[in-house]
């Protein structure tokens, strides 16, 4: 029996995929289970398939495989959908008295399990709670103490009162006991449990958590998958700690929103996804030139244009690293994993405060839409620290001011950052703009000033590098000649693959890199190895480019571009085979 | 704040580049005056341009100020006065900046109803680019992009503002200082969005709607038993499109402004050196 267990629950969208596939991942995260879920979903808001899956084992779960075990489907469709994960031996439960479902094929050599949902939903008292009986059922296929599943279900209904509770607890147990009674299988599951407690969160909420724990106070932006999440989940958090979300017109809107409230000295931000970033483009320049700390998020999904907006891709590298017209220095971090989302947006903000600069999160739709569980000691709080820079105050002022008493936002210095003044400030009173500026931050087109603010700029990069500490995350084997090179979502699945990997007795070193921009230099680690791969999810190899540029040294490429996020089985696959192709010519 | 500021303080050592005689000296003098005579100071008090002649403004004043990107003011004014409402927040701007590309944004910064002022320098041109149409250029304006003129309706930035909910609609003209500093102070007092269309004529290209017609043709408000809290009676005033109007056309008064609705009124400046205490309460959540 392996370690881990992979169930999903699909149907249309509308039939309460989403909220069932919670309370399940929920109730195994309560029981001392790691999991770790994943999502097909349409962009509509009605019809069209949509699943939701859980990986669970004993064991921390950071990725998905190409199995699923127990299958929830309420439409043909899911067992189509989802033919090349199940196998034999998984079992299918289905509810023969719905239409969708009368004329059901179960594959060769999968168990189906006919379980009247419906029927007995309104036994228990509502047809509404068909769902719930069918994950009683799983739990009596997974062996998974149906105990479990009530505190789950009090988090989801207990709002509606103490009666919707108890009517699902006893469709839940409906469900279970069906199954118990009708059918004669060995089920060979047995989902233990632990006295572990975990939390349960997406990427989308650990930034948010991230941006509030950070000191963030304003938020502007504007709808849009997969970032929506994050707006969602720091309204009615945010203002418990005095701040406040707007929701803009637009993306226009947005960014300058938070840019204004940056320039009054919030800590402010705001998140969005590849369309956005375009429009933000128009104002990213003047955020970088009045040098102004920013935090913008690039939850990314597929392009180009609408492209597949509820699909998995890391396209919008080059957009983040190069986009906007002229030449600026900007960050780029890219947390690799949820809880990681967290770090990196209080580091962003860290850095968008030291050096006075837009920094972008790039995050991408695998980590942002999926939960995963962490003991909460992941995100401990007591680590967080506040770094605002160079603030002056209304005494220390002074040393930056100019023969005539005027502040110099925009001070020619060695590290390249100036003093920062919030309005309110005294004698702190100052021009900024998005034309080439002096010292005072008033318009300029004196060759020598032009030449000294852009130096001045680029030496935030040089500071930057020679302070932070950029390293990678490194993974796997140190001494392998075999190097796999990642960013984003994808070392999860990286990480994972190490185990499939070793089966087959191939070792490799990984390095996971957060840095986009200022970034690690990889010279040494990639000429010290034979084979170098670049993994990433995009046609093009965005990061794989940027690599071979720093290091001149020819890569080879796994790209995914199909919408769907690296899964670890398969990933251990596609890199033995790259190990195994031919040398790339150079 | 100080109570001896005088106008002066919130000008800048810089020297205007406006061509003689241009509108935009007397509707940045008024905006200093109002600003002064509202009690606030330079240190204090934030301001936020456009792009095009009217937002060089920013430059020539002193204050705390941004000078951004076209058509773009109004958020960044809101976010600079939701992230500190001690601020005094003006935006400024001109009749392309405001209604032309950045018309999407005025019809929502009227609706947020952001306390702060928003005073549009209109001169129905655009001067910057020596000369073509404006959203305000008259349907027969004839101008280098628009030979036989725009032959579209002008712009009524009033009635937008009035459709889009606003709570206080004024025009002014700018050399009728003193009424046109009134007004500007009356919408920097307004608890809300005070939004105030400044005639500021464009002496060299703009032959028509010079500060002849409109000392011929505009019609004070105050002179007349116009009653701004009457909406019915603005809205009239506000679609007659046969004169120009000076003065305060609407005013609710029972306005209550986006950051008194949804209590935004601490500095988002201070913050601790650390998470907040209670931050783990965060992370239970999601037990």
């Amino acid at each position: 029996m392996p370690a881990d267990f992979n169930w999903a629950i699909g149907g249309e969208a509308g039939d309460g995929i989403d909220s069932t596939g919670k309370i399940f991942a929920q109730a195994l995260s309560r029981a001392g289970r790691h999991v770790f879920t994943s999502k097909d979903f349409a962009s509509r808001i009605r019809g069209g398939y949509t699943a939701y899956k859980v990986r669970t084992a004993i064991d921390p779960v950071q990725s998905v495989v190409d199995r699923l075990d127990v299958l929830i489907a309420l439409t043909q469709r899911t067992i189509d959908e989802n033919l090349d994960e199940l196998h034999d031996g998984s079992v299918i439960i289905y509810d023969g008295d719905r239409s969708t479902m009368a004329d059901v094929e179960i594959p060769e050599g999968m168990i189906g399990l006919d379980v009247p949902l419906k029927a007995l939903a309104e036994e228990a008292g509502g047809a509404i709670m068909r769902n719930v009986v069918a994950l009683g059922a799983a739990c009596a296929v997974a062996d998974f103490p149906i105990e479990n599943l009530d505190s789950a279900l009090k988090k989801r209904f207990g709002g509606k009162g103490e009666a919707i509770v108890e009517n699902n607890k006893k469709a839940a147990r409906a469900g279970l006991e069906y199954v118990n009674e009708e059918f004669d299988y060995e089920f060979d599951y047995d989902l233990e449990t632990t006295d572990n407690d975990y939390v349960l969160l997406n990427g989308d909420q650990a930034i948010g958590m991230g941006a509030i724990a950070a000191g963030c106070r304003f938020y502007a932006g504007y709808p849009i998958t997969p970032a929506t999440n994050v707006m969602e989940y720091l309204t009615g958090r945010i203002e418990r700690y005095g701040g406040h979300v707007v929701q803009a017109e637009d993306e226009l809107a947005a960014i300058n929103l938070a840019l204004g409230a940056a320039r009054a000295g919030a800590r402010s931000m705001t998140a969005t996804s590849g369309p956005g970033i375009d429009l933000m483009a128009e104002t990213f320049g003047l955020v970088a030139t009045s040098e102004t700390p920013l935090v913008i998020v690039d939850v990314m999904r597929s392009g180009p244009s609408t492209g597949m907006p509820t699909k998995q891709e890391q396209g919008d590298l080059n957009m983040m690293l190069y986009g906007g017209h002229g030449e600026i220095p900007r960050f780029v971090v890219a947390p690799t994993s949820i809880d990681e989302c967290f770090w990196k947006t209080v580091e962003a903000f860290n850095m968008a405060e030291k050096y006075q600069l837009p920094v972008y999160v790039a995050a991408d739709l695998a980590m942002a839409v999926t939960e995963q569980t962490f003991p909460p000691e992941a995100f401990d709080m007591d680590k967080v620290e506040i770094d605002r820079g160079k603030v002056v105050d209304d005494d220390s002022i002074d040393e930056w001011l100019d023969e005539k008493g005027r502040f110099q936002p925009h001070a020619i210095t060695d590290d390249g950052v100036s003093p920062r003044a919030f309005p309110g400030t005294k004698q702190g009173a100052h021009m900024s703009t998005g034309l080439e500026h002096d010292e005072l931050g008033r318009r300029t087109e004196d060759r020598e000033m032009r030449v000294e603010q852009v130096n001045k700029r680029d030496r935030k990069v040089e500071t930057a590098k020679s302070s932070e500490d950029l390293s990678p995350r490194e993974f796997g084997n140190p001494d392998s000649d075999s190097l796999i090179i990642s960013w984003g979502s994808n070392e999860g699945a990286l990480v994972e693959a190490l185990d499939f990997l070793e089966e087959d007795g191939v070792d490799v070193r990984i390095l996971s890199v957060p840095y986009m921009f200022p970034r690690p230099d990889l010279t040494e680690d990639v000429e010290a190895a034979d084979d170098v791969i670049v993994v990433e999810c995009n046609a093009t190899g965005q990061f794989a480019n940027v690599v071979e540029h720093d290091t001149l040294t020819r890569v080879k490429r796994i790209n995914k571009y199909d919408g769907v996020r690296f899964k670890a089985d398969e990933l251990a696959d596609e890199i033995k085979a790259t190990l195994e192709a031919e040398e790339v010519s150079a | 704040m100080s109570s001896d500021v005088r106008f002066t303080d919130f000008k800048s050592d810089k020297q205007p580049t406006w061509c003689p005689g241009c509108g935009d000296f007397g509707t940045m003098n008024g905006i200093m005056k109002a600003l002064a005579n509202s009690g606030t100071d330079p240190d204090n008090t934030f301001v936020v341009a456009g792009i095009g002649c009217s937002g060089k403004i920013g430059t020539y004043m002193h204050s705390y100020a941004i000078h951004g990107v076209h058509g773009r003011s109004l958020p960044v004014a809101a976010g600079v006065k939701l992230a500190n409402p001690n601020l005094t927040v003006v935006a400024a701007g001109g009749d392309g900046d405001g209604y032309s590309i950045g018309a999407g944004h005025f019809i929502h910064a009227v609706r947020r109803n952001v306390d702060m002022a928003y005073t549009v320098m209109d001169n129905r041109i655009y001067g910057l680019t020596k000369g073509q149409a404006s959203p305000t250029s008259r349907e027969d304006f004839e101008t280098s992009t628009t030979p036989e003129g725009p032959q579209q309706p002008p712009v009524n930035p009033h009635a937008l503002a009035l459709a889009a909910g606003g709570t206080f609609i004024a025009q002014s003209f700018a050399t009728d200082h003193k009424r046109h500093a009134e007004i500007v102070q009356q919408a920097i007092e307004h608890d809300g969005f005070g939004f105030v269309n400044v005639f500021s004529p464009c002496v060299t290209f703009n032959d028509v709607d010079t500060y002849d017609y409109f000392r011929d043709n505009l019609v004070d408000l105050a002179d007349t038993d116009h009653d701004p809290t009457d909406y019915d009676a603005a809205k009239e005033k506000i679609l007659d499109s046969s004169k120009e109007y000076e003065g305060v056309i609407y005013k609710d008064e029972s306005s209550v402004s986006y950051e008194q609705k949804f209590g935004v009124d601490e500095n988002m400046s201070e913050i601790p050196s650390g998470a907040p205490d209670d931050a783990m309460d965060l992370v239970r959540e999601f037990y």
